[in-house]
């Protein structure tokens, strides 16, 4: 996993709630064994709308997508977050994730932030007012910026620590686990033996 | 979160129970690295965790903990023939090959016990009290039904628990909901999970793992209980789950992987420490009351915009928030409804019976029940998709099937079907449908399609008036007609 310590790209407002991963990417396109190319599943049902904000010139090369409360909810598809960095994003801003999707972005190292819903509101007005106008992501500072003057946005954004060193330091948890090794066998060594196995050796 | 970690004195909730019993490493500041009692795998939230595990140069730390099954992509009719879509054929071919590779127990089409990976898990008696249930995905929380703590995990996470049998997880808040009184006649679980939904939205539940109490819920089957569980995620819950009594253990003794002898003993033992204690304290806390349920159904595009089947389409002007003002704007269009309409005259053209919610026997027998003797609407189209293979052969042999056909409905394979339309069982762009299945979010059943959330008995009656109905509202069956 790459490292992520800051970013600065277009953001995108996508003024709906409850974007569910079924709206991210639809099952259809589940089907593929790999982990590229979905971005061609990103919003379907959507793309085809031409006032479709990713369909707008100005925000084709979008790296920010700033979302209503609940992005995320539904399945488990890593392909959601998968599909959202294939396309070229690199942060989702909103002011709520669904659990799944919050865990894997970060597994997956699409840093998920979240802000209150007023700051939401203010990027939206902005980015709308200024398309192709950019935000910047600050992992290290954990705020979001964007804009210039007086109008300003600045603010701080939420994600847990532990996220946050791993996506700063671009570490593999399995690697991480793997070095507690021993912990795991102490562990298994207690385990009753009645427990199901779903195989006997 | 940290209060009740400090105090000792204070018992504990049944989640704190299981989840500290599979700390493998606690150190603050860190998410706990919880040990995983069983792993469940399906065909397509699988195949990049093992190309991730082949790139690193690891392997499966413990095959015998794992359990794959073919599910979400198979078609269910011809199962005996090569699947025709090339693309959903590699996948399952891909499961089939990694399964082989690294030593993995799978369940294969064709195989007596191929089904939904939740409807198999507690078939096979693997779900067992107290144990940590992972699997790529979300409605995993089905198996919280047996006093587990269950839930989805994305496909990087799969890949954590092969190599290691571990996960990182921070622990969640705990939750009561409690039920008190009894459900009237006709109400099911599904009404009642339906209507706590609406009750606290689909967020209402982030960060907590939930237990289910109370009467209502100790008086339903362990069917019941899985339809209350599979749903948590839908309120966005972690996970939820519902104590042991002696109502799991009937469910789960005698089945193939169930404790024998000596160890049943030593493992009911164990199980019956599986309750909140009494001096424990949740971390929030919500009471319903199911005396005063009746059957629900959602008129939207999110689990939580629900009605009361006897109710209207509401208006959107109902919602004190701007955000949800919005989104039952955006939801009625979608769902071509005009605020106001009477639920009872939705006009549904098929009706779904089957997924990890409503795909048990129990559902089957009791959609049978309500079909005997009577006939699918001339313009409506039922599906019944049993949950997995032993499920379609249960109801084979009671003649469920039968009753079924007869009645013009269509009698299918197992696996998860219409449920999220990855095979080729999808509404047509604008069709409606009452599902007995857990997402009514655009799109999940075909491209454009719509869907009505509802029990098994208003989908049967639905079937039978080709309007969202009620057994109630169905004329009687003439004598000599069953
Ligand atoms: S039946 Fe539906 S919800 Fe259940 S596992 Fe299959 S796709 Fe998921």
């Amino acid at each position: 996993m790459d490292a992520f310590t800051s970013h600065t790209g277009v953001g995108v407002p996508l003024r709906r709630s409850n974007v569910d991963t079924d709206q991210i990417i639809p099952a259809e396109y589940l089907k593929r064994v790999t982990r590229s190319g979905f971005e061609d599943g990103l919003f379907a049902a959507w793309r085809n709308d031409p006032s479709f904000v990713l369909n707008r010139a100005e925000y084709a090369a979008g790296s920010v997508l700033v979302a209503g409360i609940d992005f995320g909810t539904g399945s488990s598809r890593e392909h959601a977050v998968w599909a959202l960095q294939n396309y070229g994003f690199r942060a989702v801003i909103a002011p709520r994730f669904g659990d799944i999707f919050r865990g894997n972005s970060g597994k997956a190292g699409l840093l998920a932030a979240q802000v209150d819903e007023k700051v939401v509101q203010r990027l939206w007005d902005h980015l709308e007012a200024n398309p192709g106008a950019t935000v910047t992501v600050d992992l290290e500072s954990r705020t979001v910026r964007a804009g210039e003057g007086p109008g300003a946005i600045e603010d701080s954004f939420d994600i847990d620590d532990y996220t946050r060193w791993r996506l700063l330091e671009g570490l593999d948890d399995v690697g991480i686990t793997l070095s507690h090794a021993d912990d795991i066998a102490a562990y298994e060594a207690t385990r009753p033996s009645w427990k199901p196995v779903t195989q006997r050796a | 979160m940290g209060r009740k970690v400090y105090d000792r004195a204070m018992g504990k909730t049944l989640a704190e129970k299981v989840w500290d019993a599979h700390v493998v490493r606690s150190v603050p500041g860190e998410p706990d690295l919880l040990y995983i009692d069983l792993h469940l795998i399906h065909e397509v939230t699988s195949p990049q965790a093992f190309d991730g595990l082949r790139l690193a140069g690891r392997t499966v730390r413990r095959p015998d903990l794992t359990l794959a099954t073919e599910d979400h992509n198979v078609p269910t009719i011809d199962q005996d023939k090569p699947i025709a879509d090339p693309v959903s054929r590699t996948q399952i071919e891909t499961m089939r090959r990694n399964a082989a590779e690294f030593g993995i127990r799978l369940h294969p089409l064709g195989d007596v016990e191929q089904g939904i990976v939740h409807v198999v898990g507690p078939q096979l008696g693997l779900t067992q009290p107290g144990m940590t249930i992972v699997c790529g995905d979300s409605h995993t929380s089905t198996h919280g039904a047996f006093g587990a703590i269950a839930f989805g995990i994305g496909t990087s996470e799969v890949e954590h628990v092969l190599a290691t049998q571990t996960l990182m997880q921070a622990k969640p808040k705990t939750m009561a909901v409690t039920v008190n009184g009894s459900l009237p006649p006709g109400v099911t679980a599904k009404d009642l999970v339906l209507t706590l939904i609406t009750h606290t939205g689909t967020g209402g539940g982030q960060g907590y793992i939930v237990e289910y109490r109370g009467q209502a819920i100790e008086e339903l089957s362990m069917e019941g209980r899985m339809t209350v569980c599979n749903m948590s995620i839908e309120w966005g819950a972690k996970a939820g789950l519902i104590a042991p009594d002696q109502t799991t253990f009937d469910y789960i003794e005698g089945r193939p992987e169930a404790p024998k002898g000596a160890d049943w003993d030593a493992a009911v033992a164990e199980w019956k420490t599986l309750v909140t204690d009494d001096d424990a304290e949740y971390d929030a806390e919500i009471v319903l009351d199911a005396s005063e349920m009746t059957p629900f159904v959602t008129w939207g595009t999110n689990p939580g915009q629900g009605v009361p089947l006897g109710g209207t389409v509401p208006h959107p002007e109902d919602f004190d928030e701007a955000i949800d003002r919005v989104a039952a704007e955006k939801a009625l269009a979608y769902m071509a409804l005009e605020a106001g309409t009477p639920m009872r005259e939705v006009k549904v053209d098929t009706v779904f019976v089957g997924s990890c919610t409503n795909g048990r026997i129990e559902d089957l027998r009791l959609a049978a029940s309500i079909i005997e003797g009577r006939r699918v609407d001339e313009n409506t189209r039922m599906l019944v998709v049993p949950g997995s293979v032993r499920v379609r052969l249960q109801a084979e042999e009671e003649g469920l099937d039968v009753i079924f056909k007869e009645a013009g409905a269509e009698w299918r394979g197992a696996g998860c079907s219409m449920c999220l339309g990855m095979n080729p069982d999808t509404l047509q762009p604008g069709e409606r449908s009452a599902s007995t299945s857990n997402r009514n979010f655009e799109g999940r059943q075909g491209k454009g399609g719509r869907t009505h959330l509802v029990s098994v008995p208003v989908a049967a009656a639905t079937a039978v008036r080709g309007t969202l109905s009620s057994p109630a509202d169905l004329e009687p069956v003439l004598e000599g007609a069953r």
